[in-house]
């Protein structure tokens, strides 16, 4: 899993269909090469989540992901132990008659009973890539505990011992900016914004994402695409994902050649605000009869 | 690497200090550290180095772009000397008019002042205000005390009724070896309600601006979920100098942040971008928006009405805070107000500090 240059990342995310500029690839690199977080911001659908899953298809590494939500704790990040078949071995111990207590005690703290949670799970795979999507959802306390386990890239269970990644796994972090993150955990990474890619770029990506639609269509999809996002009017921009879903829907109806009445049956695809959906009928009007 | 490369890159980093970037120590090792992997000779990767390792925030960038410019030029070639005042973006403090300022004259008849002038102190309207009577009313924003809304949590907690909790009481019972024991309860829990709060700055607004500032300061040190925004021609996300403990260093830390003191308003298109940057994400939903303004629009009032329709939609409630509505005679005829009034939860006054206490009560119970 060495990589030499950021060119050699760039290669081998492209060959994955993910298409990055150098600044991206650079970040991806040096995140690499110093074992450090990334942490990715973003327009939502401009592929952050995306990365993660590239580079743990380039590496060849498991993807280990973990939703991030309002009132996420350890239990559901780190381990947990499952109390149902933990009850049931005791029951079969009793059963089974006059068991030793310590033993029975101690055998109820067994690997077995160890629910791992994506955290550890990371730590135990590894090397491995974890993915920590949306982290600006989660509160405060479990960025707290977050950066604990990033900074030492092990952790202990009192029951069974400490638990250390062999290779620490690589690690992604992405954040739609609901809130600002603590600075202690953005200094322990490596900060990237991704923008919505240009012209060219986004026609490559529609290419290698949706090898069905054809070079027209994608070229034609994209051009409106960012003339929509350029007019600034819109509550809520397409993002590259959108415009992969609309090139597919208007290639599933058959559309050669976008017209009114084929963009106006597939806008849900583009849009999803009824303002917006107003917005862009009368925008492509203007746009397809220039 | 040689010594004299890593002077360069520290004292790049000072200059990306002094234009606003918060640069730590930490940060410039993890840079040094940055460019020692991908070398020297390239500017572009050093360039790009510094953006990963220095910056956290969108706002950041901006500054480090320019800073970057600045200090190793397009060419390549660094300059012997940082251009520094390129570097610092443009500010001006808090204005000086508004009497303020850190310590301030702590004159005798401040001292001797009887309660009732305290009282009479407490219904004046802000703006009306000498420098002496501000000071005299700065010390008075202590004894306000807002309690912040709440909101019910997606986790429990336990509690004596409610619903079975299911996995404490099978615990218990594993602590007798699986005997079935008491039954363990939970309720959902409680937790501070988010609070957004929008700052007019404008011209119009300027002699509310310090009172309302120290009314933002006391909402974000009662409650950790408070965010502070100023807005006029641009959005200034403020939240970091209100955590400040001291008000008059808060006060001052926003002033420097502020690039749009006594400007215009255009409130419908910064609302627009606060919704897009930052509200419709997420930092608006399910939160309590709070806007002080006193509704002058110099904008399109019908851009304002469609923005605060939609941050209706996102928010919990939305409070408008105008400080000429507890006056005499007033009206809402501005047409800024006219717009936003029908996407508005209550309309209230906001001139004096006691108004600032029914708000809080407001928003309390919001």
């Amino acid at each position: 899993m060495v990589l030499e240059s950021p060119d050699a990342v760039a290669e081998r995310l492209g060959a994955t269909g993910y298409l990055c500029d150098d600044a991206l690839a650079t970040v991806t690199y040096l995140a690499l090469r110093m074992q450090r977080p990334l942490l990715l911001e973003g327009e939502p659908g401009t592929g952050k989540t995306a990365l993660a899953e590239a580079v743990a298809e380039s590496l060849d590494l498991p993807l280990v992901r973990l939703q991030c939500y309002e009132g996420i704790d350890a239990t559901q990040a780190l381990y947990d132990w499952d109390f149902p078949r933990q009850i049931l071995h005791l029951r079969a111990l009793e059963a089974a008659g006059g068991a030793d207590v310590t033993e029975a005690e101690k055998s109820l703290y067994d690997a077995r009973f160890l629910l791992a949670r994506p955290v550890l799970q990371a730590l135990q795979e590894s090397p491995a890539v974890l993915l920590v999507d949306e982290v600006d959802r989660a509160d405060d306390e479990f960025e707290a505990f977050l950066l604990e386990v990033l900074s030492t890239y092990q952790v202990s269970i009192p029951e069974l011992g400490t638990v250390r990644a062999a290779t620490p796994p690589v690690v992604v972090l992405t954040s739609n900016r609901t809130r600002e993150l603590h600075d202690a955990l953005k200094r322990r990474c490596l900060y990237h914004w991704i923008d919505h890619p240009g012209l060219e770029r986004e026609v490559e990506i529609v290419r290698s994402r949706a090898p069905e639609v054809s070079a027209e269509l994608a070229r034609q999809v994209v051009g409106v695409v960012q003339g929509l996002r350029e007019r600034g009017d819109l509550v809520k921009p397409p993002g590259v994902a959108e415009t992969l879903d609309w090139a597919r829907a208007l290639t599933y109806l058959g559309t050669a050649e976008i017209d009114l009445a084929a963009a106006s049956a597939t806008l849900g695809a583009l849009v999803k605000y009824r303002e917006d959906a107003d917005r862009v009928r009368h925008a492509l009007d203007q746009m397809l009869r220039a | 690497m040689d010594r004299g490369g890593d002077e360069l890159l520290l004292a790049f980093t000072r200059a990306l200090r002094a234009a606003g970037v918060p640069v730590t120590h930490d940060r410039a090792r993890g840079f040094l550290e940055a460019t020692a992997v991908l070398g020297l000779d390239d500017q572009r990767a050093t360039y790009l180095a510094g953006r990963a390792t220095l910056c956290a925030g969108p706002d950041d960038l901006d500054r480090y772009d320019r800073v970057f410019t600045a200090f190793f030029g397009r060419d390549g070639l660094p300059r012997p000397r940082p251009a520094q005042s390129d570097g610092v973006p443009g500010f001006s403090g808090l204005p000086d008019t508004d009497g303020s300022g850190d310590g301030g004259p702590a004159e005798d008849d401040v001292v001797r002042a009887r309660a009732s002038d305290t009282e009479v102190l407490r219904h004046r309207d802000v703006a009306t205000l000498s420098a002496a009577e501000k000071h005299r009313l700065a010390g008075m924003f202590a004894t306000l005390r807002p309690r912040p809304p709440l909101r019910r949590t997606a986790r429990h907690q336990r509690w004596h009724r409610g619903q079975v909790d299911a996995p404490a009481t099978l615990r218990a019972s594993l602590r007798r070896m699986g005997e079935p024991a008491e039954i363990a309860w939970r309720r959902r829990g409680v937790r501070p309600r988010r609070m957004v709060l929008l700052i007019d700055v404008s011209g119009s607004m300027s002699g509310y601006a310090d009172a309302l500032l120290r009314l933002a300061h006391r909402f974000t040190q009662a409650s950790p979920s408070v965010e502070t925004f100023t807005v006029g021609t641009r959005v200034t996300h403020v939240t970091r100098a209100m955590r400040s403990h001291d008000p008059e260093r808060a006060l001052v830390a926003a002033g420097e942040t502020v690039p749009d003191w006594s400007g215009g308003t255009r409130l419908g298109e910064t609302l627009r971008f606060f919704l897009d940057r930052w509200g419709q994400r997420g930092m608006a939903r399910g939160a309590v928006v709070v806007v002080f303004s006193d509704g002058w629009e110099r904008g399109d009032p019908a851009l304002l009405g469609e923005q605060m329709a939609r941050l209706r939609r996102v928010a919990h409630r939305v409070v408008w805070v105008n400080p000429h509505r507890g006056k005499d005679g007033y009206e809402p005829v501005q047409q800024g107000v006219l717009a936003a009034l029908p996407h508005c939860d209550d309309f209230v006054a906001g001139h004096s500090l006691a108004t600032f206490a029914e708000l809080t009560e407001v928003v309390s119970r919001a």
